[in-house]
């Protein structure tokens, strides 16, 4: 039987490492509402430059750029993966770089070769450990990522595409299902997809400054951006969530643990007591 | 009073969202105003103010690092940049973001190390728990 007293420091050690669980789920909670918030925040920029992009192609028609070109022949493709900077999140990222790997093998099957950008360290110490070419790389976005820290990583990869020696650019990051459920999932990003075509007739037209190619090559640069960023602020909102989530069963499996802890203990006291009775009363007996 | 929709977003929020009278804004080939009922028009903007006028003639400075105005006779959009772009300055982020990637490969930096403790360090615990349970089980 454990002694008493390592029983009671044990209990003692598992109670502090419950509070730290528990103060770690409050802190979860609280910025993942607000990283929602973000997540809200960055849709109306998305949705009404897709719909001028929209517009604008639909209107010159002539004039396709490389990133709205047909699919050409795949040899080599980008993947830009999203990940956390930091652990205690459950299988978040690992049910990312799961699904990623899976999608990889495939793509190798098929004679495609990937080539990666990674955003957050969890990523990067995947790559270093799993192997693979990282072009770029950013790291340390905290909990209010900015638009400026993406600008040089995309930039890597749309070059990249319009030099031809990637095919097509994928996005790899979770999604926010709800707050118990995160899905990992890989977005297609360049080419970009055509959403449904509204076969609306084109009654007029802008005037253009300086002209529509030039509005529509810093327009499209942007909208990746956007998507992007998008990816990372929604990450980041799976991110508190699961961390919520891991920090709760931890707490919850410290009580569990305790409770258990404290019978052992109980035992333990009882028996020294019952012990020390059965001595006093031998000894009384042999006097 | 004509009265026309503002709107100015980020990538990162929303930053204006009215009716106003009047909108002036710096684009690429020179300042223009925008009057409800302007034409369909759309240009890039030079980093700058954005001018928002509203029915009592007050106006609204926002400042705008670049981005894209678009407008319809009763809408005006403004798609900010929330930092200044231009062609060099990207390049260079670029740059960046390829140097950290092979720095972060090649070299083993002190954070580095730490993710890596990190990780064994879970390891090392989850290995302890699998013992202590197989121990349990023996015992019960």
């Amino acid at each position: 039987m454990a002694g008493a007293k390592e029983v009671r420091t044990k209990i003692a050690s598992i109670k502090s490492t419950q509070k730290i669980t528990k103060a770690m789920q409050m802190v979860a909670a609280s910025k993942m509402r607000r990283a929602q918030e973000r997540m809200a925040a960055s849709k109306p920029y998305a949705q009404k430059m897709l719909e001028v992009i929209s517009h604008l192609a639909r209107a010159t028609p002539e004039y396709r750029h490389s990133f709205m070109a047909v699919e050409r022949s795949r040899k080599r493709v980008g993947y830009i993966v999203v990940s956390s900077d930091r652990g205690l999140c459950g299988g978040l990222n690992s049910n990312l770089f799961r699904r990623l790997i899976a999608e990889i093998k495939e793509q190798r099957a098929l004679g495609v070769d990937p080539a990666f950008c990674t955003i957050g360290t969890k990523a990067l110490g995947f790559f270093k450990r799993f192997g693979g070419s990282v072009l770029a790389q950013a790291t340390h976005l905290g909990d209010k990522p900015h638009v400026e820290e993406l600008i040089g990583t995309v930039r890597v990869m749309l070059d990249a595409f319009e030099e031809k020696k990637i095919d097509a650019i994928y996005i790899a990051s979770n999604e926010f299902v709800n707050t118990m459920t995160q899905k990992p999932v890989i977005r297609q990003l360049v080419p970009l997809v055509p959403g449904e075509r509204q076969s609306m007739p084109l009654h007029w037209d802008y005037i253009y400054e300086p002209d529509a190619h030039t509005v529509l090559d810093s327009l499209l640069t942007r909208y990746i951006e956007s998507l992007v960023y998008q990816s990372v602020v929604e990450n980041g909102a799976c991110e508190q969530a699961a961390r919520m989530v891991a920090m709760k069963s931890a707490s919850d499996n410290a009580g569990n643990l305790i409770s258990e802890l404290q019978l052992v203990y109980n035992k333990a006291r009882q028996a020294a007591i019952t012990q020390e009775i059965s001595e006093i009363v031998s000894g009384a007996a042999a006097v | 009073m004509a009265t026309i929709q503002v709107d100015i977003v980020s990538a990162e929020g929303a930053i204006h969202s009215g009716i106003a009278s009047m909108v002036y804004a710096s684009a690429e080939l020179g300042e223009v105003g925008i009057a409800p009922r302007h034409t369909a028009f759309i240009s890039r903007l030079r980093p700058g103010d954005v001018r928002v006028e509203n029915e009592k003639g007050e106006q609204e400075h926002f400042y705008v690092s670049g981005g894209v105005l678009e407008v319809q006779p009763m809408a005006v959009t403004v798609l900010a940049d929330t930092a200044i772009r231009a062609h060099d300055l990207d390049e260079a982020a670029a740059l960046e973001a390829k140097r950290r990637a092979e720095d972060a490969l090649a070299g083993q930096t002190a954070e580095f190390e730490y993710a890596k403790a990190q990780s064994e360090l879970a390891e090392a615990i989850a290995q302890l728990r699998a013992i202590e349970k197989l121990r349990k089980m023996r015992r019960g």
